[in-house]
This record gives C-alpha cells, structure tokens and sequence, in this order.
C-alpha cells in the first residue's frame, strides 16, 4: 500500500520535528530569566486556544466568542477535580479536555443550525454573562476564585529548574502535543470536509457531508482544545477566577488568529507571541505617558482592537495570503 | 447621434470572456429584439447597459452620451429603465409600493402620481390589487407590476429581460400585446432581450441575434423571421 | 397580585429600552445583511456625549438631542468610512464570511477603549429628570417610578414615529425597498448606498436613546452598554431578525421573562435565564416568534 508508507514517513517526520522542537524549546527555557519564561508558559498556552480558533473559524467556518468560555470550562473543571478528589495533574488535564468537550458538544448542537451573527451573537452573549454565571455559584469559589496548585517539580530536576521552568515545560509538551494531532485532523478528511462545509454548507450537504454533525464535532474538539488552554493557564498563574476569562479575553483570541491567518495552523505560534507581547507594549506606552493605571486598562483593548480591524480589512485570511498574492503578481510579469 | 449605439462591447465574468465585441445600434422609437439561446450573455448584455455589471472594453452610447460604468440609479434619472429578469417586483411591498418606487427618485411627486394612473390603465389587473402584498400576485401580474414600476420613471430607454419567462402562452401574448401598444404609444426605445424568439421578432422593428457571446446576424425583424436558415437555427422550424 | 403588576410594570420598562437597541441592530441588518454588534459602542460613544451635556447643562432633553445626533452621525460615519471599505477589501477567501462580524466586533473594542481612555473606567451617572422614587399607592411603594412611566411613554412615541417613517414616507419605502432587494432599488432609482447610510444613522440615534435611557436608570461605564447589546440581540433573534414589529415584541417578551426570572427565582439565574431564552427560540423556533416562515439566512 503505497499511499500508507506515504502518510507513515509524512507522520513520522512530523513526530521528529515536533520532537526537535521539543528539545529546542527545553534548551531555551533552561538559558532565560524567569519573567521570559513565564512568559514562554503563556505563549504556549495562547497557542492551545489559537488552535482550538483555527479549527473552528478557520476551518469549519464559525464564528465564536465563546472560546474564552470553553477556557475557563476547562480551567473549573482541572481546578475542581484537582482539589476534591486529589488526582495527578495529568488527570486534572483530562477532566478539563472531556468537561470541555461535552460543554462544547451541546453548545455545538444548539449552534449548528447558526451561521455568522446568529452564532457570533450567541457566543457573545456567552462570553459577556460567563463572569456572571461564575460569580453566583460558590462551589466555584465565586470572584476570588479557586486555587490551581500542579505543586513543583520533580526532585530529579534539580534545584535550579524553577517552578516557572516546570510551568513552561509542561505548558510546552502539552502545546506541541495538540498542535501535532490537530494538525493531522485537519489534514485529514475532517479538515476537508470542515472547509467545504465552510466554503459552501448546501453544496456540502448534496455532497453527502452532514454538515450538522460536523460542525458539532468541529465545536466539541475546539472546545476540547480551549478547555485544555483553559487548565494550562490556570497552572500559570496558579488559580481560577472569572476576572481572568472575560470578554476582552475572547476577543483577543478571535484577533491573534485572525492576525496570525485563520486558517494557518502554523500561525498559532506568532499569534501567541502576539498575544502576549501586546500587553507588554501598552505598558511600555503607558509608563511613558503617565497615568498608568487608566492607560493600562484601555490601551492594551486599543491596541488589539485597532490590530483586529486592520487586520481583517487587508489581511483577512492573514498575511499569508497577501504575500502570496504578492509573489503572483511579481510572476505574473 | 442618437438612439443606442453599442460599438465593440466587451464583457468578462471573471475568467471567462463572455461578450465579443457586441455591436448594434437602435433608432429612437424602434424595439430590437435581441434573441438567442440560454446562456448566450444575453442577460449579461442588459446588465452591462444598466450598470449592474462592468464592461472590460467597448462603448454602449444613448443620444450621444455614454452610459457604460454610470450607476444604474443614476441611469434612470437619464431616462433608462431596466425590467430585470425574473419578474422583479419587491414581494414584501405592496402594488401600490412598488409603483411608487418607480417614482421615487423624482423630487414631483404629481407627476409620478399621474404616471401611475397611466400604468393602472394599461393595466387594469394591477389597479384592482392596489393595497395587496406583492407575492400575491400571478406570474403574469407580477410580471405586468415590473414593467409598470419602470414605466413610472418615464423612461426614454427601455430594457427588458425575458418578460415571457415563466409565463403560460396566452399571458405572454397579452404582455407582449401590451409592450408593443405602449411602446408606440409613449414612443419609447425598446430593447426586448427574449428567448421566446418568435413571439419577440413578430413585434420589433429590428433583431439581434446572439449566440455565445457573439452576434451572429442583424436587420431588419421581418427579414430575420423569414430568413429560413436562422428559422432553422433560432426559431426551431 | 400586586407582584404580578409590579413584574409585569418592571419588565415593560426594561423590555421597552432592549427594544430600541433591539430595534437598531435589526434597522441596519436589514438594510445591510449585517448584525452591527458595534451597535453599543455607538450607542455608549453617544451616551458619554449625552453625559457631558448632561454634566454642563443639567438638562436631560437636550442631552438626549445631543446624544441622539452624535448616534446619528458616529453610525453614519461608521457605514460610510468602515463597512463600505470593509466590503471592497474583505470579499474572497474563508474569511469572508466571517470579516463583518468579526470587524463590528473588533470596532466595539476599538470605541469601548476610545471612551475609557477618554472619560475613564469609573461609573458615571447622568440625573432622571423625574423622580426615581417608586409611586406610592396607600402605604405600599412599589418598585415602578416616574423614570419607568417616562421610559416606557419615550420609546412607545419612538416606536410609533419610526412605524410612520417606514410605513407613511418615501423615505421608510426607499429604506425599505433597499433592505430586501438591493438590485431592484438601484434599477428603480434609489440611491441605496445614500439609503443605507440614512438607516444607520437612524440606527445609531434610536440606539442613544436606549443608551440614554439605560443611564437614567442605571449608571454608565464603558462596560455598562455590553448588557444592553447582548439583550438587544437576543430580543432581536427571538423576534426574528427581519421584522422591526418582532423586534418590539421579542424585547418586551424578555424583559418581562427577565424581570419574572428576577423576581421569582433569584438574580444568579437571570443572565442563564436570557441564553436559555436564546437557545431554546434558535432551536424550535430559529425564524423567530414573527416570521413569516421564510429562511434564516444569514
């Protein structure tokens, strides 16, 4: 079976390369000073929740807010399952995928029969009353939140691997691991048949896709992913609270994908480098001109939101596309 | 210079090329049937004039002026009228509505009344559905309430897109009866882009006839029905 | 029984003032296949004007005016100089389908950080020009002010003048004409970019004074309005996003749901109550509870 050994060399050169990466990730962490890798721990996790965005605006063409939502989903779910029934981390991880994934299934069902403001306005409503939700219902720890301890790392490691390091190893295995399987499921005939239903939903269906189902599943597994996001972020900053899961949060996540190319898994990376660096600009700014503190709260949405607008009138399907039209037209002469 | 002269037109969907160099001219008060098979860009060719569509090359001039890339609002306000194919009337409005929507541009509003009444004249059937929903109407009505709505411009220019479409043939007769009666009457221009070849030619002074994007005979409309070659070809016996 | 009243009083007033921003965001998706989700941030730019007026003049009418005219004219500008150029550039690859919304989106953030870099995050308050206080009948004081009378006579007058402009004027069938059949409008003459801005402009007015409103009853913050939007967009849907009467009818609907769900349950189902509300009309009823039964497109 020719085409077999095909997809098994094309996989395994994957697995080396995202093995490779590994190690060049592990090596870098090990030279930078704790603020970047904290950082690192943070980009890695906004490349999860880009992911989970690519896959469902990017390929199967919905629009969400409620991403951020599914994040902190996952978060609760890790969070609780860690602190009431004492299980490894990994465990807690788990939860927060399956907990997700079924939140994301059922949102999924009542969303397939959306398209675009239907489902951008319904996920807004999700993603503006979530805070809300979070806040009524102590066993969630209500606004203060509740607690995410992964504990430290592992003795073996030595003295010098900080807790940050650990963060940042963790959050980086778990990132190349999810961008390696969806990867291949988007490659795969989910991937196409997620930009058919995307391209045209009724030619689809008299091709025989059910479209339906496939939105679901492509919701269910972007909701897997953004809880998986959700968990990881939670191990950074070491709690769950919904201060940390508003609606600028779900909007960030829509513009770094959008910045970085919808459609473009690759593009995660950059979009979390993105994510991260903007907050950090507007501090910049803001120290620069004074009055930090109303600057800090409103300069880092400005940004974004300008970001976001340019972005979607020129590059909307990220600067992949120009660039590409570009080279066409210097061919074309 | 006057009338419609379309000199070398040229119009692409993308892609694809589908107008050669379309040249014809109609004389101020004739109809010009432009008649050929499905997909032969005649629509694409009334659409162009009207403004919906871009023209890669070419010039399409009325009395003189050019009318090719002017915004089809704009057009009207010329006195060119476009009846768009598929009985293009707004099914949520009213008889009464769409009407005034013919006039709707012009700042006197007496004088689009007036222009009503004299479409209700013409045709009685739309006078009697005045305050009814649009999508209540037969197919032949609705057909009768687009052209009307054009006729409420006060058009000197009028396009036509397959009026007969859709319509059972004792209709069609009565719409066409009706095009050449006011056509004469209000000494309009007419062009009648039509599928339904015979019925169209039996009424104009001049034909078109198209055939994938190009035109493949002109003259004189009585001198095309007789020709039996083009019979054979375009009118089936 | 009283309870009942008081329910039913409370959430005519609430349901009045989602339906003017449930009103607005179906004015221009009809007139644009768009759902202006950038709508509060419009209205909110338009309240803070209303706000500084407010402050300087003490007058709550012509802070309203005010108000309403920079609506009118932030929601022209943002059709005229945003949403025109967003459909020439924004129109081929997988991202078609989703730039407008994401843009209006994007164009909330943009206007929600404008307003907090400019006036800042801390609530702000805008006087009633009539007494917040409850009417007293007997001895009871129930929970339904003069504010409430004035909001719930306000938007029924706006809702009457808007029903004359559609129904009465060339205007309201240009208008009209250009949402549900944008080619046809053009063949007849009418200007529908022209038309379409007019709609918006008249979007963003109505959308000042549900913000106007919202203030005299509440507080404003650049977060304030967010509340408002999402309401509005669910008493839209419920209402079926084509029909201006549905629009009324699926706001007044929710606010009395709302307030029954407040007053009955407890506030920490309300918002749970709203989407449940959504959800459950996107699935049995996704038309809407007015249409006529035609598709959902979108």
């Amino acid at each position: 079976m020719e085409s077999w050994r095909k997809v098994r060399d094309v996989v395994r050169k994957k697995i080396a390369l995202f093995v490779f990466l590994g190690w060049v990730l592990l090596i870098v962490g090990d030279r930078v000073d704790e603020l970047r890798v904290y950082q690192g721990a943070q980009i890695a996790m906004y490349t999860i929740a880009l992911t989970s965005i690519v896959l469902l605006t990017g390929y199967s063409g919905q629009v969400s807010l409620g991403n951020g939502a599914m994040m902190a989903v996952g978060a609760y779910a890790a969070a609780l399952t860690l602190n009431n029934l004492q299980t490894p981390i990994w465990f807690a991880f788990l939860m927060a995928i399956l907990v997700s994934a079924l939140f994301g299934a059922l949102l999924g069902s009542a969303a397939a029969r959306l398209a675009g403001p239907y489902l951008a306005g319904t996920t807004l409503a999700l993603a503006v009353g979530l805070p809300a939700i979070a806040n009524q219902f102590s066993f969630l720890g209500g606004e203060p939140g509740l607690i995410f301890d992964v504990g430290f790392p592992p003795e073996r490691f030595g003295e010098e691997f900080t807790q940050y390091k650990w963060f940042f190893w963790i959050a980086s295995c778990i990132a190349l691991v999810a961008i390696f399987v969806t990867s291949n499921i988007l490659q795969s005939r989910f991937g196409r048949t997620w930009r058919a239903i995307r391209g045209n939903s009724l030619a689809a269906e008299l091709a025989g896709i059910h479209a339906s189902r496939m939105k679901v599943l492509a919701f269910t597994m972007s909701s897997a992913l953004a809880g998986l996001a959700g968990a990881v972020l939670a191990m950074n900053i070491g709690l769950v609270a919904p201060g940390a899961f508003t609606l600028a949060l779900s909007f960030g996540l829509v513009t770094g994908a959008v910045l970085a190319g919808i459609s473009s898994l690759p593009g995660v990376v950059l979009g979390g480098f993105i994510l991260v660096v903007i907050p950090e600009i507007a501090d910049v700014i803001a120290n620069r001109l004074g009055d930090a503190d109303k600057l800090n709260s409103y300069l880092p949405g400005l940004i974004v939101s300008v970001l976001l607008i340019l972005s979607v009138i020129y590059t909307p399907n990220g600067p992949g596309e120009n660039l590409r039209k570009h080279l066409r037209k210097k061919a074309a002469h | 210079m006057s009338g419609l002269v379309v000199t070398r037109l040229n119009v692409s969907h993308g892609a694809i090329h589908a107008l050669h160099d379309i040249s014809f001219s109609v004389e101020p008060g004739q109809l010009a049937a432009v008649i050929g098979s499905n997909g032969a860009g005649k629509t694409t060719l009334l659409r162009t004039l009207s403004g919906l569509k871009d023209s890669s090359s070419g010039t399409a001039q009325w009395e003189g002026r050019e009318m090719l890339g002017v915004k089809p609002e704009d057009l009207v306000r010329r006195g060119i009228s476009h009846v768009s194919e598929g009985k293009s009337v707004i099914p949520e409005l009213t008889v009464k509505e769409n009407l005034v929507l013919g006039g709707i541009w012009r700042a006197n509003k007496a004088e689009t009344q007036e222009s009503i009444e004299q479409v209700v004249e013409l045709f009685p059937r739309l006078g009697e559905r005045m305050s009814q929903s649009a999508d209540t109407l037969s197919g032949g009505e609705r057909q009768m309430l687009a052209i009307g709505r054009a006729l409420v411009s006060r058009p000197k220019l009028l396009l036509l897109d397959e009026p007969s479409l859709g319509l059972a043939p004792l209709v069609i007769e009565q719409i066409f009866d009706t095009i050449n009666t006011f056509r004469t009457k209000m000494g309009l221009t007419v062009v009648l882009v039509e599928q339904n070849a015979m019925s169209a030619l039996e009424i104009a002074d001049i034909g078109v006839i198209i055939n994938l994007g190009r035109v493949v005979a002109t003259g004189n409309a009585s001198e095309l029905i007789n020709d039996p070659a083009l019979r054979a070809a375009y009118l089936g016996y | 029984m009283q309870k009942v009243i008081e329910t039913l009083l409370i959430g005519l007033t609430t349901g009045s003032i989602y339906a003017l921003m449930s009103l607005a965001i179906v004015l221009v998706w009809r007139s644009t296949r768009v759902v202006n989700f950038a709508q509060a941030g419009q209205a909110m730019l338009a309240t803070y004007v209303g706000f500084e007026i407010a402050s300087r003049s003490g007058v709550f009418w012509l802070a309203v005016l005010f108000a309403i005219v920079a609506g009118a004219l932030v929601g022209a500008g943002v059709d005229y100089f945003f949403m025109r150029v967003l459909f020439k550039h924004a129109n081929s690859g997988p991202a078609a389908v989703v730039a407008p919304v994401i843009a209006t989106l994007g164009l909330l953030g943009l206007i929600r950080s404008f307003v907090g870099l400019t006036w800042g995050g801390e609530f702000k308050t805008i006087e009633s020009p009539v007494s917040t206080d409850g009417y007293t009948v007997g001895s009871t004081t129930l929970p339904f002010s003069p504010l409430n009378t004035l909001i719930i006579v306000t938007v029924s007058i706006i809702l009457i003048a808007l029903a004359i402009l559609f129904q009465r004027t060339n205007l309201g069938l240009a208008l009209r004409a250009s949402a549900y059949a944008p080619e046809i409008a053009k063949l007849a003459g009418i200007r529908t970019a022209r038309t379409r801005t007019i709609g918006w402009a008249i979007a963003g007015g109505v959308g000042a004074v549900a913000g106007m409103l919202n203030t005299a009853n509440n507080f404003l913050t650049p977060y304030s309005l967010d509340l408002l939007l999402v309401f509005g967009f669910i008493a839209a849907v419920v209402g079926g996003l084509e029909s201006m009467v549905g629009a009324v009818v699926g706001a007044l609907v929710l606010g009395i749901g709302l307030t029954i769900i407040l007053n009955y349950v407890g506030t920490s189902l309300v918002f749970i109550g709203g989407f449940a509300v959504l959800i459950l009309v996107l699935l049995i009823k996704p038309d809407g509870i007015m249409a006529k039964g035609k598709g959902r497109r979108a």
